[in-house]
Parts: structure tokens; sequence; C-alpha cells
């Protein structure tokens, strides 16, 4: 399933981040994309705090992936470096792992993620207008459809 | 006492012998950045190749240079976090060899605090000191009431400050790392576009340069679409202005807030001349330290000078369980 929402402004974004940490729980993988500043990090902000997450989420580009301890564990991956390579084996036991897993350009790792993912891509419209593009199969069909129905759009 | 520094965090392999905290015997850097230019980043586990591959000689070539054995070496002090955990493990698992095999202690050492006790190589640091470590993963003003006493006074909410440099080169089609060719173009440009300055009226010590890496990219893609010229100078000068107003108005104040005797730049960002420049204008009446320039990149002997001074203080070892930790806190 495939759905678009538009997200005006920081709270729009907030309120799509909440409506996705209802889903949250040990293995969901989400995949983000879009351009530099497009909000992903932003995103994954949101979401840590929905998830009860206290500690700063700042950006993950210069170790690749940080861990945060929540009531589940949050692996906040960007994987912009991995372009050429398309994989990294370090990275495998946190996706799929105990806790949820969120990978910033996530289709330059196509290969080592899980067919069943909800892959979240953000195209700037605006200063803060978004149009988020959101799919998934199988599971996440109904993830797709629950999150779009949260956020009221 | 003679500690042996041990630093594999990022891409580079280094090993060093640094006498009572301040004289370096030793300082043996293998740098990756060739391998790791090809994909504009440093690769996890090409590091962690690399380091395995050099780690053996590097350690070699520290003892020897420094014209000491391993008996004479009285502590380990190895870096144990922040970083990448595939490197960090290498350099971890190596000191841990040499500890266990020669009987000396292993020490664990934050990497920030090994950027700040570079500063030490050069002069004592004096107390209180305030400590700006800006690097391409970290951004941070850190309060020392004494040694290794940190105090987070605040830190990025968003991106680090090297790393919006290099983004911002990487839109403007600059080489990898942007962060020294942005700094070196400015030098040529002018503050045209007067970006914001974001979080500099704050109350708070925390920094926010996402905003502004996002409005440099917007202004480049708007032009670009207008098929405008674009001064690559101008923009490096004006994203550059930016960024180090905030730093040092920040610095300032916070110097200012709790009387400290001196402050001290640390980290990679700390070669940015422009950010050197500014600094010593801004701050005129406690002295502004940078760390010498082969000392702000990463290095094992600034890991040294920092175990040292750890050791010192608490005068307790790690045990042979000592592990890399990717997101080690500082205090």
């Amino acid at each position: 399933m495939e759905k678009n929402i538009l997200v005006a402004d920081l709270a729009a974004m907030k309120r799509f981040a909440f409506a996705v940490a209802k889903h949250a729980k040990p293995g969901f993988v989400i995949g983000l994309a879009g351009d530099l500043g497009s909000g992903k990090t932003t995103f994954t902000k949101y979401l840590a705090e929905a998830m009860g997450i206290k500690d700063v989420v700042n950006s993950p580009t210069f170790t690749i992936l940080k861990i945060y301890r929540g009531t589940i564990p949050l692996y906040h991956m960007d994987v912009y470096r991995l372009e050429t390579i398309g994989y990294d084996y370090s990275l495998e036991e946190f996706i799929d792992g105990d806790g949820v897993a969120v990978i910033e350009w996530y289709p330059y790792v196509h290969a080592m993620l899980p067919k069943n993912l909800l892959s979240i891509d953000i195209r700037a419209t605006g200063e803060t207008a978004r149009e988020i593009r959101i799919q998934g199969e199988g599971d996440y069909d109904k993830v797709v459809e629950d999150v779009v129905r949260r956020y009221g759009n | 006492m003679y500690v042996l520094g041990v630093e594999s965090s990022c891409d580079e392999t280094s090993v060093a012998v640094v006498k009572d905290g301040r004289e370096v015997l030793s300082n043996v850097v293998l740098s990756q950045i060739d391998i790791h230019q090809a994909y504009g980043g440093v690769v996890p586990e090409i590091a962690s190749r690399e380091h395995v591959k050099g780690v053996s000689m590097v350690f070699d070539q520290a003892i020897r240079q420094a014209g000491l054995r391993y008996e004479d070496i009285g502590l380990v002090a190895v870096t144990n976090g922040p970083g990448l955990i595939g490197s960090l493990l290498i350099g971890v698992n190596a000191a841990k060899v040499v500890a266990m095999n020669y009987g000396i202690p292993l020490l664990g050492v934050h990497h920030i605090a090994g950027h700040i006790y570079a500063n030490n190589l050069e002069r004592p640091i004096e107390f209180p000191c305030l400590a700006l470590v800006v690097s391409g993963g970290h951004t941070e003003l850190d309060l020392m009431n004494g040694h290794f006493d940190f105090v987070k006074l605040g830190e990025t909410q968003d991106d680090a400050v090297g790393e919006a440099y290099d983004k911002v080169g990487r839109v403007l089609e600059l080489p990898y790392p942007g962060g020294p060719v942005v700094d070196k173009l400015s030098a040529l440009g002018k503050d045209v576009y007067h970006f914001p300055r974001p979080m500099v009226d704050s109350p708070d010590y925390n920094f926010s340069f996402s905003g502004l890496k996002s409005h440099v990219i917007n202004l480049h893609h708007n032009m670009t679409q207008r098929n405008e010229t674009i001064v690559k100078e101008d923009f490096c000068r004006s994203f550059q202005d930016a960024v180090t107003d905030v730093l040092c108005q920040k610095t300032k104040r916070a110097a200012k807030e709790y009387g400290v005797k001196q402050v001290i730049v640390a980290g990679g960002v700390a070669a940015n001349r422009g950010l050197r420049a500014k600094m010593a204008q801004t701050i005129t009446d406690v002295p502004v330290y940078f760390p010498a320039m082969r000392y702000c990149t990463d290095n094992a002997a600034m890991i040294a000078a920092a175990g040292y001074f750890k050791y010192m203080k608490t005068g307790v070892a790690d045990d042979l369980y000592l592990n890399g930790d990717s997101r080690l806190a500082l205090n």
C-alpha cells in the first residue's frame, strides 16, 4: 500500500511521527529517504520522543549508527556513505533486532534490508511544507493505513 | 610515567608514548583518508579492516620511536568511545593484548576528553576552564573545574559543525572532506547572504546547525534553478560566518558566566582558520588556546595525555572486560 500525506510544518511532522511511533515494537524497520535538509533526522527526533527517549537525538551521519535506550532500543542509522557499497555487515544485528531500526537513505542498502519495511520518502515542497509518501507491504499495509488514519489526512 | 596511548575510533590508527601527560616521545598516525575519500566519508567496515592491517606496525613504531620497551610503560590508555564500534574494538583489543602481556594497567579514555587534553600537550590547562569541542561528530561546550571534571553546558541538537561543513561542501560539489575546503574558499569570499545565526540568542548553551544547512541548500537549489551564477567563495564565507558567529558568541557568554581562566578549543574543526581568527577577536579578556594543528585531528598522544590525568585523579584502572561503546558519555 502507498499513501501520500502533506505535512505543513514541524507540528504536523511531530503528529505524523507520533502516529508512526504507535507501531514501534522490536523488529520494526523504518526506511527514510529525501534530500539533505528534507527532515529525516527531524522525523526521527519526534519518533524517539514518542518512544520515551530522553537523550538528545542528533545526526548519526558521522558514526553511521547511534543507539538510544527507551522502552525499547532505537537504532538510528545514516547509510549515505554506503551508496557505492550497498551493505555493512556490522549493521545487520540492529536491523530486525530487539528494537526499532530507522535507516536514513535506505535505498542505498536495499539488499540488506528485510523485504518488509515501512518506507517514508520526504520531499520538500516549501520552507516547512513536506510531501510524504508512506509505503509498506504485507503486515505494513495495516500500518500505513493506521498511520494515515491517526494523522488524519 | 610513560603512558602508551591508543586511538582507533574513526579512520586513524594511532599509537603514542607520552611522558607525564605532557611530553610527547612518539605519536604515530596511520591515516586512511585516501581510502575513504572515494566514498565521501568514512565507511565503517573498510575502516575496521584497515585498522587491523596497520595496528601492529603502528604499535611497534610508537615504541621504537620513543626509544623504549613495553616494559617501561606504566599505563595503557585507549579510546573506548564514542566512535565507530568496529574501529574502536580494534584499538581496545590491541591495547588489552599489550596490557595483559606485560602486566600494565589498562584505562579506557573518552575520545572527547582526548581532544580537550590535546591542549595540555602545549601548556598546562588552568581551571576553571571552558572547552569548546567541535568536530565531524561533536559540538559541545564543557566546563572543567579540575582535571577530569567535565560538566556539559550544551551540545548540538542535530548536526555537528564538521558534519554541516561536509554537507555544505557536498552541495557545492567540493572534494571530501568539505570542511577544510570551505574554510579555504571562504577566505576569498564575502558574507553576501547573511544566513541566520541559529540559536545565537537562546539562553542555553545548545547549538543547532541543521536549519542553517537546509537554508544554504535551499538557496543553492533555488539559484541553480534560476540559472544564477553561484560564487562558491561567497557561499562558503556566508556559511562560515554564520557558524563561527554562533560558536564564538556562545563561547564568550559561557566564559563570562562561569568566570573561567581560559578557553580551549578542541576537535577537528579547531583547525579551521576562520574560527581561530574570530575566536581570538571575540574573546579578549581571557586567553583562548587551540591545539597545534597536528594535534587537532585524531591522534593517540592526546589520548595518552588524557589517560595520564584520569589515572592520576582516580588511581583506578579498568579490567580486561573493557569494551568499546559507540555512544559513550563524557560524564
